[in-house]
């Protein structure tokens, strides 16, 4: 027998040349005649624009052609919606879309107006320089609640209003829960605006080959196959004719699956326009507007409780900033009021919110994509209960977790991929106590807390839940081939943005085909080599992906020992796949190459079976009927500095559940990449607007990320609780390290200032934050 | 994030790049480490029509002894070639514990002693050392050469003594009287970061273990490096105890006007400066101490 490849902690196949320098991302496009793009985009965070004067930025040496919205003719339009909203009864949802470039009025810092492109980024960026607008500002619309008063500023005229959606959602009876309750805990709470920061930008390279009448797009997304499909439609070309890759991505995270961008479709059009290649590189200043951001909502919210601890209800208000366009539809809120549940029983619950336009940067999914804020508001209202009802924190959960024994289990509210929303399998006190043990609750309740504070440190632990909903649908495909060479080909259509897939798709692949890793060549992202599918997203890309390339290889691995059994005339039972060779059971002598099998299944002469396919291929699909529920502890044990209140990390521990494991060492980096970008958002970054909607901090040098300097090296546990909805059991890890981090941080740090009456209702923090807070408890 | 057109010069001599410097005028910029100076470009924020390399001008680096325990150190050193120097160890504790929190290894490799010097950004480390320390700048122009006091050399936000023709060629660091202990603190929201508030501190002490003297300086807190003067005199004549270094450093605290930006506001500031200035006093008595 082979060694197994499912589950292995094997190193990453893509490591080589991405540690080398060697992977080929966007801007390593070069080609001849290349001309460079920068935009001109909006001073102002809400204005209308009198004129646009370009007259001079066109004159300016190297301008091959600088572009307004007038410009663009027919082919300026508002993006599409790609989200649309989803079946709540009365839910109401105001679609506006953005054009590529603005016309009559701006609506945040950073919207593009005016395209020049230029011999290179240098001279397009003079030409910029000579663009002259002329503004009439209006007042800005930065705060959610100022927003939705009457008095406001509207963001979108027609509107009437700076109302985008307004969803309620109800399960159960809550006032009524409420009215039996012995204790009602309600606050109010703020989750504050970040980006996510990929280490490569955004980029776009088109090239139009008049010749073969075909474009190819390099374009730094993790949704190739939509952004073809969708560039084809508007630019009057048949989807053959069009090629999109997403070669290798430096971070996605989300914000690069907003198709369309305006310069997505912009780059393209000018290519083809111009009968030169077009390269639009997008810079860490640019990055920080126009790239979509996340995360400001404001909550308000209760819990009813029992005496002895019992959820008996939730009630959850929020307002949620959408920032100037809602083209990702509803998917933010609608996560946030799906995953405050969390790992608990709510018999009641009641969540409403209001989406509301801003002029900030158009919000859309990043990393927990809304997960954050529900988890957020359930975890700071059980601590806060736990305080009340002077319970163990950890205790009052565990009285709560949905019992081993009630999966699937429908939480009977509307999820993002439009079904009811239900956990398909968990168990979580294994993951609590696993969590408990690795940060050692016991021993630190037990006296090394106290130990350390006599010492006169002030340090505090914690720990909080979560589950995380991954793996939706709609579906996704692959290819697997064995070449006569014997080498493996997989294709699908996702994109790759650091996940290991290059790897992890191999192990699937390698397990059921019994061949070795360096033999098998996964390509994503290249709509050339696979043409359905929808994205890396949602956490997703294992689970549905993944399912469908075991599928596709399952499909082969079974022609395969069909054709062997055939040429060693034994069973097919009887064969098996090992080492690259198809070999009799009990007899490994007698084999055949799976590269011979290959060639055979391909004659170039003779006859074949009337219904024979060549060669050792199959394609499968793979839709999901709904999400799997991956679940999860983290904890926490930090040490402030009580008079200029920076933070050190003593210990911090995940425990994590994704169902089956395909490759420890990926998921490991998987989870610990996101507990920096948890971090990052617990402590060190935040998008500041003054009341202008001026960003204040669009530059590495104030908006901070934290770096390998400020992350602690994270211990990792595992537990696998199967997916009972695909044939792996698998389910997605990509989100779930930078989920809980907010809450946990702040339950940490209350416990660290004890008896000093702090409560942290927010979140991002800082020293300077904490200092307000604490002196002031 | 392109910078604006310029002409780029690399003279081979020091005469050659201050005839340029003369030529040029205010249309020119000396590039040293370019840490400071290129990211102002690409932001367009510095528009420099010429730029005068440093960087082959061999004669400006080196860091040498002075006289009795003094220090010389070439404009043009790098500051990682500062941080690892055991002659700067010796004779300069102060500049030898701050050189780490300035920035990050990569850019302490490129980013020299000079440049921070005369581009005395309001947050910078050096500034503050150098006035703690008493230092003296070389100044050079094509007919000419002068010294300029410390305190005679930051004269505002990204501004120096330098005329646009001149260079900071040397900076000449005399030795600390005999009893005087040094130390350095400050707060940063990450490694590396320009910090929050900063401080360094020096205080010599009589022979009957009184403050003869002391300084404390702060940075991030103005419009340069902010020296508190009253409080620092407040001290002298005392026994350094607790008390009487608590009340020094809320004096002066008391005495700076910091400003507020996102990351801070004044009175967070002030409160920073308070604890920092306590934590460096006590550290430059305890060393001083331990010389007696
Ligand atoms: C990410 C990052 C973090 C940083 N963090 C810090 C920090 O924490 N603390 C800190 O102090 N600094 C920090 N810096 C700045 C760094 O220390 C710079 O190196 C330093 O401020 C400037 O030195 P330079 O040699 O790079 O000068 P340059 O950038 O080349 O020049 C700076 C200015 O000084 C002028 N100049 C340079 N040399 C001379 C000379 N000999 N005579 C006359 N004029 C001259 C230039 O014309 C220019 O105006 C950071 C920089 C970066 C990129």
């Amino acid at each position: 027998m082979a060694t197994r490849l499912f589950g292995a902690r094997v190193k990453r196949n893509e490591d080589p040349v991405l540690l080398t320098g060697r992977a080929q991302f966007v801007d390593d496009v070069h080609l001849a005649g290349m001309l460079h793009v920068a935009f001109k985009r909006s001073d102002y965070a809400h204005a209308r624009l009198v004129s646009i004067d370009i007259s001079e930025a066109r004159a300016m040496p190297g301008v091959v052609a600088v572009y307004t919205a007038a410009d663009l003719g027919d082919y300026w339009q508002p993006s599409p919606l790609l989200v649309p909203p989803p079946p709540v009864e009365g839910a109401v949802f105001n679609q506006r879309t953005a054009g590529q470039l603005a016309r009559d009025k701006v609506r945040y810092v950073g919207e593009p107006m005016v395209m020049v492109v230029a011999e290179s980024r240098y001279l397009a960026e003079d030409a910029v320089e000579k663009v002259m607008v002329d503004y009439d500002p209006l007042p800005a619309v930065v705060d959610l609640e100022a927003g939705v008063a009457d008095t406001s500023s509207l963001v979108h005229d027609d509107l009437g209003h700076n109302i985008a959606a307004h969803v309620v959602q109800r399960k159960g009876d809550y006032e009524a829960a409420r009215a039996r309750a012995d204790v009602v805990i309600s606050r109010r709470m703020h989750y504050d605006r970040g980006t996510a920061a990929p280490m490569e930008t955004r980029g776009v390279v088109a090239q139009w080959d008049a010749l073969a009448r075909s474009l190819t797009v390099w374009d730094s997304t993790q949704a190739p196959i939509p952004i073809r499909n969708g560039l084809a439609a508007m630019l009057g070309l048949a989807e053959r004719q069009v090629r999109v890759i997403a070669p290798f991505i430096g971070g996605g995270f989300g914000p690069k699956i907003m198709m369309f961008y305006p310069e997505e479709t912009l780059i393209p059009w000018a290519a083809m326009r111009l009968g030169r290649p077009v390269k639009w590189i997008e810079d860490r200043q640019e990055n920080f507007v126009a790239m979509t951001h996340e995360r400001g909502q404001v909550h308000d919210c209760e819990m009813a409780l029992t005496r002895d601890g019992q959820i008996l209800g939730v009630r959850d208000i929020f307002f949620h900033d959408t920032g100037a366009y809602d083209p990702y539809g509803l998917t933010v809120p609608l996560n946030t009021q799906c995953t405050l549940l969390g790992p608990y029983v709510v018999p009641h619950y009641t969540t409403e919110f209001k989406a509301v336009f801003t002029n900030k940067t158009v919000v859309t999914p990043y990393r927990g994509a809304g997960r954050q804020h529900g988890v957020f508001v359930m975890e700071r209202l059980l601590d806060l209960a736990a305080r009340e009802l002077g319970l163990d924190p950890l205790e009052l959960r565990r009285r709560n977790f949905i019992p081993p024994d009630q999966f699937p289990y429908n939480n009977k509210i509307i999820f993002q991929d439009f079904t009811e929303l239900t956990y398909d399998s968990g168990d979580y006190e294994p993951v609590l106590d696993k969590a408990r043990a690795m940060i050692g609750w016991e021993a630190w309740q037990a006296g090394e807390g106290a130990r350390l504070r006599a010492e006169g440190k002030t340090v505090g632990i914690g720990l909080v839940m979560y589950v995380e909903g991954t793996g939706i649908g709609p579906y996704e495909g692959a290819r697997v081939q064995v070449e006569p060479t014997g080498k493996v080909n997989v294709a699908t259509g996702i994109g790759t943005q650091g996940q290991g897939h290059f790897t992890s798709f191999a192990q699937i692949v390698g397990e059921q085909l019994g061949v070795p890793m360096t033999n098998i060549y996964v390509s994503t992202g290249d709509t050339a080599q696979f043409s359905w599918g929808a994205g890396t997203f949602a956490s997703r890309g294992a689970v549905v992906a993944g399912t469908a390339i075991h599928h596709a290889a399952v499909k082969v691995r079974d022609k395969a020992r069909r054709l062997a059994g055939e040429a060693l005339e034994v069973a097919e039972e009887d064969v098996e796949l090992v080492d690259g060779f198809a070999q009799v059971r009990g007899a490994p002598t007698r084999r055949v190459a799976l590269a011979e099998l290959a060639r055979q299944a391909n004659p170039l002469r003779g006859a074949v079976r009337a219904d024979a396919e060549p060669g050792l291929e199959a394609t499968a699909y793979y839709g999901p009927e709904m999400g799997a529920t991956a679940f999860g502890a983290h904890a926490l044990i930090l040490e402030v500095d009580p008079e200029t209140f920076n933070l050190r990390v003593h210990k911090y521990v995940v425990v994590h559940d994704c169902g089956r494991v395909i490759n420890p060492l990926i998921l490991d980096g998987q989870v610990q990449g996101g507990v920096a970008q948890g971090i990052g958002n617990a402590f060190y970054e935040q998008l500041v607007y003054d009341e202008t909607g001026q960003l204040q901090n669009a530059s590495f040098m104030d908006y901070l990320l934290p770096t390998a300097l400020d992350v602690p090296r994270i211990d990792i546990g595992h537990e696998e609780t199967l997916s009972p909805l695909n044939p792996n059991g698998v389910k997605g890890a990509g989100e779930a390290g930078a989920i809980p981090v907010g809450p946990l941080f702040c339950q940490a740090l209350e416990d660290a200032f004890q008896g000093g009456g702090l409560e942290i209702l927010e979140i991002p923090l800082s020293p300077y934050r904490l200092w307000e807070l604490v002196t002031s408890a | 994030m392109k910078p604006a057109p310029f002409e780029y010069y690399v003279p081979r001599s020091l005469d050659e790049a201050l005839a340029l410097l003369a030529e040029h005028g205010y249309d020119a910029k000396p590039l040293a480490g370019g840490q400071s100076l290129v990211p102002a470009m690409n932001f367009r924020l510095a528009q420099p029509a010429v730029l005068v390399d440093l960087n082959n001008l061999a004669d400006l680096a080196g860091i040498m002894a002075d006289g009795e325990g003094g220090l010389r150190i070439g404009a043009m050193t790098r500051q990682r070639a500062v941080e690892r120097s055991p002659l700067v160890a010796q004779r300069a504790p102060l500049l030898a514990e701050t050189l780490p929190y300035i920035a990050h290894p990569q850019i302490r490799n490129r980013g020299t002693v000079g440049g921070s010097l005369a581009h005395n950004d309001p947050a910078a480390e050096l500034p503050a050392v150098a006035l703690a320390l008493d230092a003296r700048m070389r100044v050079r122009k094509q007919d000419g050469e002068r010294v300029v006091a410390a305190s005679d050399f930051f004269l505002g936000i990204f501004t120096t003594a330098l005329e646009p023709d001149e260079l900071l060629t040397e900076i000449v660091f005399p030795p600390l009287p005999p009893r005087s202990g040094v130390a350095f603190e400050e707060m940063a929201r990450r490694h590396g970061d320009y910090a929050l508030v900063g401080c360094a501190a020096r205080v010599t002490l009589a022979e009957n273990g009184k403050v003869s003297d002391s300084r404390l300086v702060f940075f991030s807190v103005g419009d340069g490096p902010v020296q508190a003067v009253a409080a620092a005199k407040t001290l002298r004549g005392q026994r350094p105890g607790p008390a009487a270094m608590r009340a020094s450093a809320e004096a002066a605290s008391q005495e700076i006007d910091p400003p507020s930006d996102i990351h801070a506001s004044a009175d967070f500031r002030r409160h920073l400066a308070q604890v920092l200035a306590r934590r460096a006093l006590t550290r430059a008595v305890d060393r001083a101490s331990a010389l007696r």
